[in-house]
């Protein structure tokens, strides 16, 4: 697996894992898997998985930390040591607290902070198996998480990432693809209302690359929204249908 | 003026139900003219009013609401407690005692201790300050018998149902007190634990099932169903 492979797209246009250059990874999602969070919600998006439990709005421990105007909002993403192929060191590397701030940055606007001053939310993202495109996953979750608790949102927010491999513009990247490919660009988004929440890139593109991949971006977080919807609805639905029965 | 669900429809966060003249009622917010969801729920249409029953929803404090909280701190001259809120709230020394409270003398914990249950009204709150309560009127203090039931705070309204028609049906049916905390804690007391244990059960079924229609009827159902077989064991 740790090969590199000469071309990773081949003369038919696939990609290593088969899929077209605007193909998302198979999706799979779940809410409400753990009893003991407020909220918390599973993804496995290919080989990625990816879980995270929300708690709050509660008190804020350090209490100094509260504000008076508005809750704050507190993420921590963190990769399981086995979730890598080289085992990784459970302590906090500079990546991690680097994406637990852009993902706060990019779930911040969908929470209604200001309806509960003084108290914390508290968002804790774990990944147990990662193979690229985490950090999207990883808002995608979150952000069902907090709605799973209870929390007042805008809009769900969806992330997805675009970028360039062997010269040609593709959704959501695997791992491989992220490392030998030129560019990477994950975007999170707040799709009723088309805000951009996340936007970071990677590597070289031209401006009209950009745009390209921009585009495919957002076409990819509106599939994944669907796919949130569905999944946030369809625990109720199934007790639904099973009484009508 | 359109609206893009039909009555009692599952919406969740960011869901547009309607666009024109409507008003945002709870959870909803409006924004250029149009009303989207802010928590999961079932949208309702009354009137120009637009809102959504939650599915899920944690207990925000109001003036006049019966709580159950525990208490998880004796202080100097009081308590707080925890009544499944995002603030903690707080009850006086001096509300509980008919004489004057003095710090050296009286012993708090006499009185409560940590860990106590206790049923308690809230008297005063607003986002700036946590919330205030008091246990002295007649059925509030401390909870010395019975079991607690914990369902999500949003739910409660459900298990009064229309004109208390759930929470009669069953009281009646089971013969258990039952007393229903605004915040998500529900506090049964019966003459014996197999009543204490069907009204949990009921309580669980109408959590689950809290969506779907019929539902008073359904559970009066199943309580006769499984008294039934209690009689026949």
């Amino acid at each position: 697996m740790s090969k590199t492979p000469e071309k990773l797209i081949n003369e038919k246009g696939l990609r290593l894992d088969g899929r077209k250059p605007d193909e998302l990874r198979p999706v799979k999602i779940e809410v409400g898997v753990l009893s003991n969070a407020d909220g918390s919600a599973y993804i496995e998006q290919g080989k990625s998985k990816i879980l995270a439990a929300v708690y709050g709005p509660k008190e804020v421990h350090p209490r100094h930390l509260a504000l008076p105007d508005r809750a704050v909002l507190r993420c921590r993403y963190h990769m399981a040591p086995f979730s890598v192929e080289q085992r990784k060191s459970p302590a906090p590397s500079r990546r991690e607290m680097e994406l637990s701030k852009v993902i706060r940055e990019a779930l911040e606007p969908a929470v209604f902070l200001e309806y509960y001053p003084r108290t914390s939310i508290d968002i804790f993202i774990e990944v147990l198996q990662a193979d690229g495109g985490t950090r999207c996953a990883g808002i995608t979750v979150a952000s069902l998480a907090l709605a799973d608790a209870g929390v007042p949102m805008r809009d769900l927010v969806a992330a997805c990432a675009a970028g360039k491999i062997d010269g040609k513009i593709v959704l959501d990247l695997t791992d491989t693809e992220d490392k030998n490919g030129e560019a990477d660009l994950p975007v999170a988004m707040m799709p009723t209302a088309e805000l951009i929440t996340l936007l970071q890139m990677d590597g070289m593109l031209t401006t009209e690359e950009f745009e390209e991949a921009l585009n495919v971006a957002v076409q990819g977080c509106k599939h994944i929204y669907e796919a949130q919807k569905e999944a946030l609805k369809a625990k109720y639905i199934e007790i639904k249908e099973a009484v009508q029965e | 003026m359109p609206t893009f669900f039909e009555k009692r429809e599952l919406v969740a966060p960011g869901d547009l139900l309607a666009e024109g003249d409507y008003i945002a009622g709870e959870n909803t917010y409006k924004e250029n003219n149009k009303i989207y969801a802010t928590r999961i729920g079932l949208v309702e249409y009354e009137n120009r009013k637009v809102s959504v029953v939650a599915l899920k929803a944690f207990y925000v404090p109001r003036v006049g609401d019966i709580v159950i909280g525990k208490i998880v701190e004796v202080g100097v001259s009081g308590w707080s407690v925890d009544i499944n809120s995002p603030y903690l709230a707080l009850l006086k020394a001096s509300d509980v005692m008919e004489r004057t409270f003095n710090p050296r003398r009286d012993d708090l914990t006499s009185i409560y201790d940590v860990g106590d249950m206790i049923i308690a009204k809230i008297t005063a709150y607003d986002r700036t300050h946590n919330p205030l309560l008091t246990v002295n009127e007649p059925g509030l203090g401390k909870i010395t018998r019975g079991q607690i039931v914990r369902v999500t705070p949003a739910k409660i309204p459900r298990i009064i149902g229309r004109k208390g028609s759930m929470i009669n049906m069953l009281k009646r049916e089971t013969g258990c007190r039952i007393t229903l905390g605004q915040n998500g804690l529900i506090l049964i007391s019966g003459r014996s634990l197999e009543s204490e244990r069907l009204a949990v059960m009921a309580i669980r079924k109408i959590e689950e099932e809290s969506h779907t229609s019929g539902l008073t009827d359904r559970v009066a159902e199943m309580i006769r169903k499984e008294k039934e077989r209690m009689k026949n064991e």
